[in-house]
């Protein structure tokens, strides 16, 4: 037994001797993640575990997870059987995600956290959540004009909805092979909203307007409430059956909160079910961010287009809210239009928070909620449209 | 419908931009007839109420008490849930603690 040749083993073994370069860059990069999420708290719940990910599936010879693998079933040489007979531990985690479980789980915990009340007393707010799609649809034009194909497009684009799950399940039946990315990119600017909205609140808007106090909504009653999920399902869906899965998730979650009869069951999924399936989504979305996918000029030109998308959907939020404050003679608050881009409650919060400064006695924040879930609704309806012209 | 030209993709987006809206007009004139349809009727429903009232006026109820207020607060049309959290909010504004505070009731303003 000769101990130079045993060491000289155990060394090629190792991950260290197999590392390349692009292990390299992504650990680091996975390590950068971390740090935003846990010293600058960007969106930490996902953020974390997007990191973490992406540096488990960058260790060379750990085999966690198998992008030849998912290239293989991409190409539909494979099925599911194969990956589950092949694949490490982080394939396992990404069948959900590939089969839209993760997502919709997610969205039926947003559900469940959500009042729609603001929206029910105020529905013109639907006006503004709509606007703020914007961003989505001048994002999807740039990503073409860039080189992009449709389907990557429309992936890129959704990112200006600022809703992260409805952009991982557009994303992974579209163009799986720029779900990192694109992930990372909603992920961080969602968290950079506070940054990103208030020049373009104060360029698009007035003082005079900034100032304007809204009037009291009125109180939506508990049927209200209970009626509205289960009609929104059946409007949405009849008329985009491709969000039904979304849309159907969120509104159950919203249904179970109203009854008043499935405490329990709200429960579950505002707190125990939302945190497993954070756990399992953000890991499997870190995941994917091989280094021979992720370090391409793409994901520049992806983190280009997701700001744009970001910038363009407050705008169009704005522009819509300064049209209906003409139109009211004052009575709409126009910064109560970036709420329109989904990121629930941070949005809104901007928007109270933009009031505040220029008249200390605005409070916004509920009128605000109203687009802030109108644009949840709506950037699952341009998600839909999206998937229909270009899903399978 | 892989790569598409820019004419082509300017066009879906515009398509696009558009069913959003016209989804979310939809909802939002579904949202108000059925905003209208309940209002109409609670309306209903709370009428008779004053006329019962007339027959047989009965005293008027003492508000309920919040709990945790030393029997103090009285709340009108507030759960206590929310009556708890106004109490922190006005706290954290104000930038007193709680206890130091002496609420004495607290009332929905209705529109």
């Amino acid at each position: 037994m000769n101990i130079g040749e045993i060491l000289l083993n155990l060394w090629e073994k190792s991950g260290f001797a197999a590392m390349t370069w692009q292990n390299g860059v992504m650990l680091l990069i996975g390590c950068v993640l971390l740090y935003l999420a846990i010293v600058k708290k960007f969106e930490p719940l996902l953020l974390c575990g997007i990191a973490f990910g992406c540096i488990l599936t960058n260790l060379p010879m750990a085999n966690m997870y198998h992008q030849e693998l998912w290239t293989a079933f991409m190409n539909k040489e494979i099925g599911y059987g194969e990956i589950m007979k092949s694949g490490g531990l982080l394939d396992f985690f990404y069948i959900g995600v590939k089969t839209s479980i993760y997502p919709c789980l997610i969205f039926m915990g947003v559900g469940a956290m959500t009042d729609f009340g603001p929206l029910l007393s105020n529905p013109k707010s639907l006006l503004l959540g709509a606007a703020a799609q914007m961003g989505v649809f001048a994002a999807f034009v740039g990503a073409i004009a860039l080189g992009f194909t449709g389907a990557q497009a429309a992936s890129i684009g959704i990112i200006g909805g600022a809703d992260g799950p409805t952009a991982i399940f557009l994303t992974s039946k579209l163009a799986p092979e720029l779900l990192g990315a694109i992930a990372v990119a909603a992920y961080s600017y969602m968290a950079l909203i506070p940054l990103i909205q208030p020049p373009f609140m104060k360029l698009l808007t007035t003082k005079e307007q900034r100032k304007i106090k809204m009037e009291q909504t009125r109180k939506v009653s508990k049927a209200e409430k209970i009626v509205f999920p289960v009609a929104v399902t059946l409007f949405v869906a009849l008329l985009l059956p491709d969000t039904a899965p979304l849309i159907g998730c969120l509104m159950l979650g919203n249904l179970a909160k109203e009854t008043g009869v499935t405490d329990r069951l709200s429960d579950t999924m505002q707190n125990a079910l939302m945190n497993i399936v954070t756990i399992l989504l953000s890991v499997s979305v870190g995941a994917t961010m091989v280094g021979s996918n992720f370090l391409t000029p793409e994901t520049l030109k992806i983190v280009v287009l997701g700001v744009v998308a970001f910038i363009l959907s407050t705008c169009g939020g704005l522009l819509v809210g300064v049209l209906m404050c003409k139109l009211t003679k004052g009575k709409i608050n126009p910064l109560i239009g970036s709420a329109g881009v989904s990121a629930v409650p941070m949005a809104a919060r901007v928007a109270n928070k933009e009031g505040q400064k220029a008249n200390p006695s605005n409070f916004l924040l509920m009128h605000a909620m109203g687009p802030n879930v109108a644009g949840v609704i709506g950037s699952a309806i341009a998600a839909g449209f999206l998937l229909s012209i270009f899903g399978a | 419908m892989e790569n598409i030209t820019l004419g082509q993709g300017g066009i879906l987006a515009l398509l696009g931009y558009a069913t959003v809206f016209a989804g979310l007009i939809l909802l939002m004139l579904l949202t108000i007839i059925l905003g209208k349809f309940f209002m109409a009727t609670a309306k209903k429903t709370a009428a008779p109420a004053p006329a019962k009232q007339e027959e047989a006026p009965a005293p008027a109820a003492e508000a309920p008490k919040a709990p945790g207020s030393a029997g103090q607060l009285k709340l009108y049309n507030v759960e206590p849930k929310t009556a708890a959290m106004v109490m922190a909010i006005v706290a954290d504004k104000m930038g007193k603690p709680i206890n130091e505070l002496r609420f004495l009731s607290i009332k929905e303003v209705a529109e």
